[in-house]
C-alpha cells in the first residue's frame, strides 16, 4: 500500500526480537504453571495423616544445587563467547554447563531412588509424597527438556553447524536455562527449608 | 490502493484436485487458512454443543419427562459447558484473531507459523480426546462413557472411587492438551503483536481488535497454565495414585475449587475481550465516525485483565469461606464493573450523532450493548455474596452466564461473522437473510434466556434432572424450551446465509464496508502473501488517510 504523501523523515523502524517476546511468554506461563504447583505444597505442608514427613527423610541437596546455580553462570560465559565469535570457547562452556546439568538430574534420580528404597515413599504414599514427586518432579522435568536442547546444540557444535550468527537464538535458549535455575531457587527453599 | 494487481501466475485453487486441496489445508502454516480451520471446526463443535443444548431443554419442557435418563442428562450438560467454553468460544475468537492480526497490523504471517498450526491441531485433537470417550470411555462395565462431573469437575466427583472408568480422563486430557494449544496461540499473538507491526504502527496507533488480543494473550497464558496445572494434578490423582484433591487422605476438594476458577474467572474475560474488539471495529464503521476514546478504551481493558484475576472466589460464595474473602471478592467483583461501564458508555459515546447504518454487523453490535448490560447487572447481582447465598446454583446463575457468552459473545461473533465474511470469502451474504437470522436470534435468546432467569428466583436448581409439576416453574421453563427452537432456525438462517453466499453471492471487493483497518486494503480473500508491499501507516485510520488526503487523521493524532 502507498503510503500517504508526507514528507516528514521517520525515525528506523525497530522492533523487539521474535525469538526474545516468545521465550519471555513461554516463560510467563510456565510461571503460572509452577506457581500453583508452589501454592500446592505450601498450603499441604504438614497436613499429612501419615508418614514419612519432610522432617524425618529429606536432606539439603548441596551439590545438585551448586551445579545446578553454577551452570547459569557457564550458560552466560557460553553465549558471550558465541557472541565474540569465540565458537571453541563457546564449546568448552556449553559442555561445562550439559555436565553440570547432567550432575543436577544424576543428583535428583540419586534422592528419589534413596527415598523409595530406603524410607518407601512414593507419590501415592501420602500428600507429602504426592506434591515432593509431582513440584520437584516438573522442574526435572523442565531440566530435562533443556538438557536435550543443549545436548543437541552440542552435537551441532561438534559437527562445525553452530557460527556466531546464531549468537541470538542460543542466547534465547539460555533464557530458559536461567528460568529453570530460578525455579530451583523457588523450589529448593519451599521444599528444602520451609517444609522441613 | 497498491500493487495488489500483481497477479499469481500459479494456477487457482480450483484447478487443483480435491487431494491435493486437502493436503494443503491439512499442512499449512498460512494464518488465514489456520484461522479459517479454527472458525469451521468451532462452528461444528457449535452445532454439537447446541444439540446436546437442545436435548437438555427437551428433558425440561415439562415436569416428570423422561426423554433421556438421568445419567445421559449428566453427560449432556457437562459436554455442553466444555465444549463451548473450550472447543467453540475459544477457538473461534483465535480463529478470527489468528486470521485478522496479522492482516491489521500489516503483517505477512503470525511471528511463529509453525507455531501456529501445531496450536490449531492440538485444539482440534483436544476436542476429539473428548468426543472420542463416547466410544472409549466405558473403561468399566457400567461406569458410562462420556464425562459426567459438571463442566468445572469439582473434587472428589473426579476421584476414582466416584468417576471409575474413563470418561473423567477423557476430559482432563482433552482439556490438557487443547489448553497447551491454546497457550502456544497466545504466545503467538503477543510475539506476532509485539514483533510484526507494519512501519509506523505504534502502539497508540494499533487497531483495537489487535490491542484488546494482546492483553486476551496476555491472559490466557497467565490464567490456562493454572488450568493446565490442575489438570496435571488430577492425572497425577488419577493414574499415580496421588492425593491432590483426595479428601480420605487429607486432600482438599476446595483446592480444585480455587486452582479451577482462578482459571475460571479470567476465562469468561479472555472470552469477552476478543468480543469486545470486534464491537470496537465495527461500531465505528457501521457508526462513521471514530472509536469514541481509543486510550480509555485500552485503560479500561487493561484494568479489566488485572481485575479480572481478583474476583474468581465469587464463584465460591456458597462453599462457606470466611467473612473476610467474602468481603474481598465481593468489592473486586463491583470494581471490575467500572471499566466495563466505561467501555459500553464508549460504544455508545461513538454511536452518538453518528450516520447508523442498520446493516447486519451493527444490529448484531447493539444487540450486544443492550445484553451485555443486562449481563452486568445480573453479574453485580450474584457478586455481592449474600444475594449469591440464595441464588447461586440456581437457575438464575444460568441464565445470567448465558446472557453474557450467548447475548454478549455469541453476538459479537456473528456481528464478526458478517462483518468479515466478505473478506474472507470475496463474497457478499443476503442481507434479507441475515437479519432474519439477526431477528430470529433475539427472539429466541430472550425467550430462553429472559425467563429462565424467573425460575431461578422461584428456587430451580441449576443441573437438575427433573422437576414435579406445580412449583410454578412449569411454564417458564416451556417458553425456556420454545426460545430454543427459535435460535436454533436463526442459526440454520446462518449456515444457510453463508453456504450460499459461498455459491453464488455477489463479489464483495476489497472493501465494502468503507471501512478504515488495513485488512480492506488488500484483496477479498487476501492473498498468500496478504499485502505485496508492506504498508505504512501514518494513523488508527490508514485507509480513512488515503481515502482523504485533504484532511487525513494524522493531522489530529
Amino acid at each position: 500500500m502507498s503510503s500517504v504523501a508526507q514528507t516528514s523523515v521517520r525515525p528506523e523502524w525497530v522492533l523487539p526480537s521474535r525469538g526474545r517476546v516468545g521465550m519471555t511468554c513461554l516463560i510467563a506461563a510456565e510461571a503460572a504453571i509452577f506457581t500453583i504447583f508452589v501454592v500446592a505444597y505450601l498450603f499441604y505442608i504438614g497436613k499429612d495423616i501419615s508418614g514419612p514427613t519432610p522432617k524425618e527423610v529429606l536432606k539439603f541437596p548441596l551439590i545438585a544445587t551448586i551445579c545446578l546455580l553454577s551452570s547459569s553462570l557457564t550458560i552466560h560465559l557460553a553465549v558471550r563467547a558465541l557472541r565474540n565469535a569465540y565458537v571453541g570457547a563457546f564449546g568448552l562452556w556449553w559442555f561445562v554447563t550439559m555436565a553440570l546439568g547432567t550432575i543436577f538430574l544424576t543428583g535428583t534420580g540419586l534422592e528419589w531412588h534413596r527415598l523409595i528404597f530406603e524410607h518407601g515413599l512414593t507419590i501415592s504414599t501420602n500428600l507429602f509424597g504426592t506434591t515432593y514427586y509431582s513440584l520437584v518432579g516438573l522442574h526435572a522435568f523442565h531440566v530435562t527438556a533443556g538438557l536435550l536442547a543443549i545436548v543437541l546444540v552440542m552435537i551441532l557444535t561438534l559437527l562445525g553447524k553452530v557460527k556466531p550468527e546464531h549468537g541470538e537464538r542460543v542466547e534465547v535458549f539460555s533464557l530458559y536455562w536461567h528460568f529453570v535455575d530460578v525455579i530451583w531457587v523457588i523450589v529448593f527453599t519451599v521444599v528444602y527449608v520451609i517444609g522441613r | 490502493m497498491s500493487s495488489e494487481t500483481i497477479a499469481l501466475s500459479a494456477t487457482g485453487p480450483d484447478a487443483q484436485p480435491i487431494g491435493d486441496r486437502l493436503h494443503s489445508w491439512v499442512t499449512t502454516v498460512d494464518h488465514k487458512k489456520l484461522g479459517i480451520l479454527y472458525i469451521l471446526y468451532a462452528l461444528l463443535f457449535l452445532v454439537i454443543g447446541g444439540i446436546e443444548a437442545l436435548i437438555m431443554r427437551i428433558q425440561l419442557i415439562v415436569p416428570e419427562n423422561q426423554f433421556v435418563s438421568p445419567q445421559v442428562f449428566n453427560r449432556m450438560f457437562t459436554m455442553h459447558g466444555t465444549t463451548m467454553i473450550f472447543f467453540v468460544a475459544m477457538p473461534i475468537l483465535f480463529g478470527f484473531g489468528t486470521y485478522l492480526i496479522p492482516l491489521m497490523i500489516g503483517a505477512r504471517d503470525m511471528a511463529f507459523p509453525r507455531l501456529n498450526a501445531l496450536s490449531f491441531w492440538l485444539t482440534a485433537f483436544g476436542g476429539l480426546l473428548l468426543y472420542f470417550s463416547f466410544i472409549g470411555g466405558n473403561g468399566l462395565y457400567g461406569a458410562g462413557n462420556a464425562p459426567d462431573v459438571g463442566w468445572f469437575a469439582y473434587a472428589p466427583l473426579t476421584a476414582r472411587a466416584f468417576s471409575p472408568g474413563h470418561s473423567t480422563d477423557f476430559w482432563t486430557l482433552g482439556l490438557l492438551v487443547s489448553g497447551i494449544g491454546s497457550i502456544g496461540t497466545a504466545v503467538n499473538f503477543i510475539t506476532t503483536i509485539a514483533c510484526m507491526r507494519c512501519p509506523g504502527m505504534t502502539l497508540g496507533k494499533m487497531p483495537l481488535l489487535a490491542w484488546l488480543n494482546l492483553i486476551m494473550g496476555g491472559m490466557v497464558i497467565l490464567a490456562v497454565s493454572p488450568l493446565t496445572a490442575a489438570q496435571i494434578m488430577l492425572c497425577i490423582d488419577r493414574y499415580l495414585g496421588g492425593h491432590f484433591f483426595d479428601t480420605q487422605a487429607g486432600g482438599s476438594a476446595t483446592l480444585w475449587m480455587h486452582f479451577f476458577w482462578i482459571f475460571g474467572h479470567p476465562e469468561v474475560y479472555i472470552l469477552i475481550v476478543p468480543s469486545f474488539a470486534f464491537a470496537s471495529e465495527i461500531i465505528p464503521v457501521f457508526s462513521r465516525k471514530p472509536i469514541f476514546g481509543y486510550p480509555v478504551m485500552v485503560a479500561a481493558t487493561i484494568c479489566i485483565g488485572f481485575i479480572s484475576f481478583s474476583v474468581w472466589a465469587h464463584h465460591m460464595f456458597t462453599i462457606g469461606m470466611n467473612s473476610y474473602s467474602n468481603t474481598f471478592f465481593t468489592i473486586t467483583t463491583m470494581i471490575i464493573a467500572v471499566p466495563t461501564g466505561i467501555k459500553i458508555f464508549n460504544w455508545i459515546g461513538t454511536m452518538w450523532g453518528g450516520k447508523i447504518r442498520f446493516r447486519a454487523p451493527m444490529l448484531f453490535c447493539i444487540g450486544f450493548l443492550f445484553q451485555f448490560l443486562i449481563a452486568g447487572l445480573t453479574g453485580i447481582m450474584l457478586g455481592a455474596s449474600p444475594f449469591d447465598w440464595q441464588l447461586g446454583n440456581s437457575y438464575f446463575v444460568v441464565a445470567h452466564f448465558h446472557y453474557v457468552i450467548v447475548g454478549g459473545i455469541l453476538f459479537t461473533v456473528f456481528g464478526a461473522f458478517y462483518y468479515w465474511f466478505p473478506k474472507m470469502s470475496g463474497r457478499m451474504y443476503n442481507e434479507t437473510l441475515a437479519k432474519w437470522h439477526f431477528w430470529l436470534f433475539l427472539i429466541g435468546f430472550h425467550l430462553t434466556f429472559d425467563f429462565m432467569h424467573v425460575p431461578g428466583i422461584l428456587g430451580m436448581p441449576r443441573r437438575i434432572y427433573t422437576y414435579e409439576p406445580g412449583r410454578g416453574w412449569e411454564i417458564w421453563n416451556l417458553l425456556v424450551t420454545i426460545g430454543v427452537f427459535f435460535q436454533a432456525l436463526g442459526v440454520l438462517v446462518f449456515v444457510i446465509n453463508l453456504l450460499l453466499a459461498l455459491r453464488k453471492g455477489e463479489p464483495a471487493g476489497n472493501d465494502p464496508w468503507d471501512a478504515w483497518t488495513l485488512e480492506w486494503s488488500t484483496t477479498s480473500p487476501p492473498p498468500e502473501y496478504n499485502f505485496a508491499t508492506i504498508p505504512t501507516v501514518w494513523s488508527r485510520r490508514p485507509l480513512w488517510d488515503i481515502k482523504h488526503p485533504e484532511d487525513p487523521d494524522w493531522k489530529y493524532e
